[in-house]
């Protein structure tokens, strides 16, 4: 399910936060990718957090860094019966059992995962 | 995607921690020596640092001292969200109304570009009322994070308040990635906004731990499935506590004060009704 009206800024927020976050661990060094983990659930468009980048970095050091988004799959545990389930919509609700007390395993992230620089 | 991207995926679930606790691995320093594990990337002239910080880290640390700089003073504070138009204002003036007179109530507003959310407050009870507009930076922030709440809270004065309301930004999106240092969240829903807003929303319904639905008096008038809208809100948050209110005719109003009242009395927990 896509979430339609999901707005930009929601993108560009996020962005920054990442332009940031690689910023500072970069160092002034040049920058060529940046990864991040985006879980499901965090209700962000590839696509739109794409554009965002471009927006975003092309005003800093980071303009030739490419942005490469890994999604992760949003997974919850019954605990009930204990089977994972893959959600393919953000209802939790167990895939086996229907049961709806369930934990989260993953699906929530946002984390910049890695900084690629160029050798000196 | 990339070749390696796997020889850290493994990293990623950190035994279901949450997101939200911040720094979820600890930094690896830029030094090459520090960075064996990928090897594989200096054959290209390339060196990768593993960084693996979540985004939101800076704006909960913040958010941490916001917490604890309340607390100090004995401030409880709720972060009220939703979607513009769903009422807060106007149920946010019902409460002070009815309990400014018994608890010294700050709001802090969080608005784009105008104070006219706090002028409708004016006279209502609240003890000190402070206005952050997200304004500044490129287009108006549409959220408040950690930090606007942080200068909004210098101009409080936090020691004669026992609550702070935050009127956060109409916007069924943002604001509920962004922790301000708040106690505990609270979400108003219209029934005029439609029964799938949880289905579609599930980021700003899960963070909730109280959902005000607002202007039931309406209900006569829409095709508004109550029944369904229920259903929804709970398949995504199971444990959120519902209040159904109108501010407008005062229904479900005192439920929601004394809710509101109890979050000085206890810990947040989500409560079982």
């Amino acid at each position: 399910m896509l979430p339609d009206e999901v707005q930009v800024m929601h993108e560009l927020s996020i962005c920054r936060a990442i332009a940031s976050t690689a910023a500072k661990h970069a160092e002034g060094r040049p920058v060529t990718q940046v990864t991040v983990q985006i879980g499901h659930l965090r209700q962000v468009v590839p696509d739109a957090l794409q554009f965002s980048w471009e927006v975003v970095s092309s005003a800093t050091d980071l303009k030739d860094a490419e942005l490469v988004i890994e999604q992760v799959p949003a997974v919850i545990e019954c605990l009930h019966c204990g089977a994972a389930t893959t959600l393919e919509s953000p209802i939790l609700v167990c895939g086996a059992c229907d049961g709806s007390e369930v934990k989260l395993l993953s699906g929530e992230e946002l984390l910049v995962v890695s900084i690629d620089l160029v050798d000196a | 995607m990339h070749a390696d991207g796997t020889s850290h995926v493994h990293e990623r679930d950190h035994d279901g921690r949450h997101p939200h606790d911040g720094v979820t691995s600890q930094v690896v320093d830029g030094a090459p020596s520090d960075v064996g594990d990928h090897s594989g990337y200096t054959e290209t002239g390339q060196t990768r640092i593993t960084i693996l910080e979540n985004l939101l880290s800076e704006n909960d640390r913040v958010a941490d001292d916001n917490g604890r700089r309340l607390a100090a003073s004995g401030v409880r504070a709720v972060n009220l969200m939703s979607s513009p138009g769903a009422g807060k204002t106007a149920l946010l003036r019902k409460t002070l109304e009815r309990m400014g007179g018994s608890v010294r109530i700050g709001v802090l507003e969080g608005d784009i570009a105008t104070s006219l959310d706090a002028d409708q407050l004016e006279g209502a009870g609240a003890t000190a009322i402070s206005v952050v507009n997200t304004s500044a930076g490129f287009g108006g922030e549409c959220h408040l994070d950690a930090v606007m709440v942080q200068s909004g809270m210098e101009r409080l004065p936090l020691s004669d308040l026992d609550l702070l309301i935050i009127e956060n930004v109409g916007n069924l999106v943002c604001p509920a990635e962004f922790r301000v240092g708040e106690h505990a969240r609270a979400m108003v829903f219209a029934v005029t906004e439609g029964e799938e807003k949880p289905l579609k929303y599930p980021v700003m319904f899960r963070a909730a731990d109280v959902v005000v639905v607002n202007k039931i008096d309406l209900l006569p008038h829409l095709d508004f499935d109550l029944d369904l809208f229920l259903s929804n809100l709970t398949s995504v948050n199971p444990q959120a506590r519902i209040i159904l209110a109108s501010a407008r005719s005062g229904e479900g109003v005192e439920e929601w004060c004394d809710w509101l009242g109890g979050q000085g009395e206890r810990e947040l927990t989500h409560s079982e009704d």
